[in-house]
């Protein structure tokens, strides 16, 4: 999927997040690393289309962002999302939670919805959970239900914003796992992500992000093992530290 | 054996228990209000329920009348009310906001009377029943507001943003999303205000609207049995308030499922 970003600024209230970022790839599989507060999530969801930047443009296979109405729902409704807390909404089973936008935004008949939900709820392991809710789920469990939800449509790319930050490292691996069997069976995404393996062994590209600039891009294993910037130097260095 | 009136570790008891510990309780408070009765000297005569069943069956139903219509009708005012106060409109807000300060913080049986007196008169509201409809749901309305936008601004925007996330439309998002969690956690509240509206409702017997408690009233003044006819009343309205309590506690543990 070609995404081409043409001096995309972002700010908060005055507070800069995004400082022109230019960028023309086509993307299969990309990580975006970097420290906290450097824009990764904001960029995310202005790809996504859930946020307009404050200037710039966003074209994703050669089309630009709509920013507004029915055609804004419908690009939405392209991509899969999973939040770092999964998003799965709290009022619906974790069946009705991949259902319920099959149905609804995906036309989908109510018994094709049914069956593509528990096709995939089995598929990752979570048969068991279907009729329960988010609350009675493990973390885990939550963030693969969320991917679940987002892969059903078959979206032309799944977003995913730090799936792993809010779980403990056993659920780590459980969510990571999936995301690489996804991988495999050629799903498209991009991810922001703290997982420096995941980055650089599930990914084909990565970016790095750094006060709101794009700072370094390339094949994963170059950008691992070449840095070339002194902050990705920095960045890398500092999460080595406490390596086992 | 456990002992049968101590809960358990995780704070639950057993059928068995729960029905023994509330066997004992009400026998305390039954046994307080017998020996109350006998101190004071007063001999209890029920025999004029059976002689006024019908006033006292149609006093009922009129407080029941009354009570559905109010929640009703204090639904219809509470839910703008609970919009408006959050709206960029300012004299719309500080008018919400003053509407339900007022209410809040003068007492229903003075808002009784000037609201019958004044407006009503002013206005032409001369039906009892409909005035007494109006000024409870005008009470009431307030309370509801506060309960609507307590459950808003507990949405969650995490929440929000997944409706649009999926491809939701405001339209859907508010359909699929946003009503169903706030009647969820609205229902509760809604239920146990409806138990308030059934009790308040008493206060209109001051204008003479023949609900229960005005129908015991004038009972009691006819039969001078004073305490056969208020202990009769409260039990009236506990026949009401009770499974209304029952079925607010259900909806909180059904909708309990988030947070």
């Amino acid at each position: 999927m070609r995404i081409e970003l043409e001096g995309v600024t972002h700010a908060f209230a005055d507070a800069p997040v995004l400082a022109g970022i230019d960028f023309a790839d086509d993307v299969s599989t990309l990580a975006v690393i970097g420290p906290s507060g450097g824009g990764k999530s904001t960029l995310l969801r202005i790809v996504g289309g859930l946020i307009a930047p404050t200037a710039g443009t966003v074209r994703v296979d050669g089309a630009e962002v709509p920013r507004d109405g029915e055609a804004l729902a419908r690009y939405r409704a392209s991509l899969g999302f999973v939040f770092q807390d999964g998003g799965l909404f709290h009022h619906l089973t974790a069946r009705e939670n991949i259902a319920l936008p099959l149905r609804a935004v995906h036309g989908l008949a109510e018994d094709r919805a049914r069956r593509r939900a528990d096709e995939l709820l089995e598929r990752f392991g979570l048969a068991a959970e279907a009729d329960k809710r988010p609350s009675e789920l493990s973390g885990g469990q939550r963030q693969r239900v969320a991917i679940a939800r987002a892969v059903a449509p078959r979206p032309r790319m799944l977003l995913l914003d730090e799936p792993t930050s809010a779980l403990d490292p056993e659920y780590t691996t459980e969510v990571l796992n999936l995301l690489r069997d996804l991988k495999d069976g050629g799903t498209r995404f991009v991810a922001v992500t703290h997982e420096m393996g995941f980055a650089r062994h599930a990914c084909s590209k990565v970016a790095f992000l750094c006060n709101g600039r794009l700072a370094e891009y390339g094949e994963s294993a170059e950008v691992f093992s070449h840095p070339r910037t002194p902050e990705l130097k920095r960045f890398l260095g500092k999460l080595l530290e406490w390596r086992v | 054996m456990r002992n049968p009136f101590v809960a358990g570790r995780d704070g639950r008891a057993t059928p068995a228990q729960a029905l023994a510990s509330y066997a004992l309780v009400c026998a305390a408070v039954i046994g307080f209000f017998w020996l109350s009765l006998a101190m004071a000297g007063i001999a209890l005569n029920l025999d004029f329920v059976a002689q006024f069943r019908t006033r006292i069956a149609d006093g009922l139903l009129l407080t029941l009348e009354i009570s559905v219509a109010s929640l009703v009708l204090s639904c219809v005012i509470g839910l703008p009310v609970a919009v408006g106060q959050g709206s960029r409109i300012l004299p719309v807000r500080y008018l919400c906001d003053l509407y339900v300060k007022l209410i809040r913080g003068t007492p229903l049986l003075a808002q009784i009377y000037l609201f019958f007196y004044i407006v009503g008169t002013a206005w032409g509201v001369e039906n009892r029943f409909a005035a007494g409809v109006i000024i409870l749901s005008v009470f009431s309305g307030a309370y509801i507001a506060e309960i609507v936008r307590g459950s808003l601004s507990s949405l969650d925007s995490g929440q929000l943003e997944a409706a649009r996330a999926v491809g939701f439309t405001r339209a859907q998002t508010l359909r699929y999303v946003v009503v169903p969690q706030l009647v969820s956690r609205t229902l509760p509240a809604l239920t146990g205000q409806f138990a308030s509206i059934v009790k308040d409702s008493s206060l209109l017997s001051v204008i003479a609207v023949i609900e229960l408690t005005q129908t015991m009233q004038e009972i009691s003044a006819s039969t001078f049995n004073l305490f056969g006819t208020y202990l009769v009343l409260a039990a009236l309205y506990l026949v009401l308030t009770l499974p209304i309590m029952f079925v607010s506690r259900w909806f909180e543990r059904r909708g309990s499922y988030a947070h």
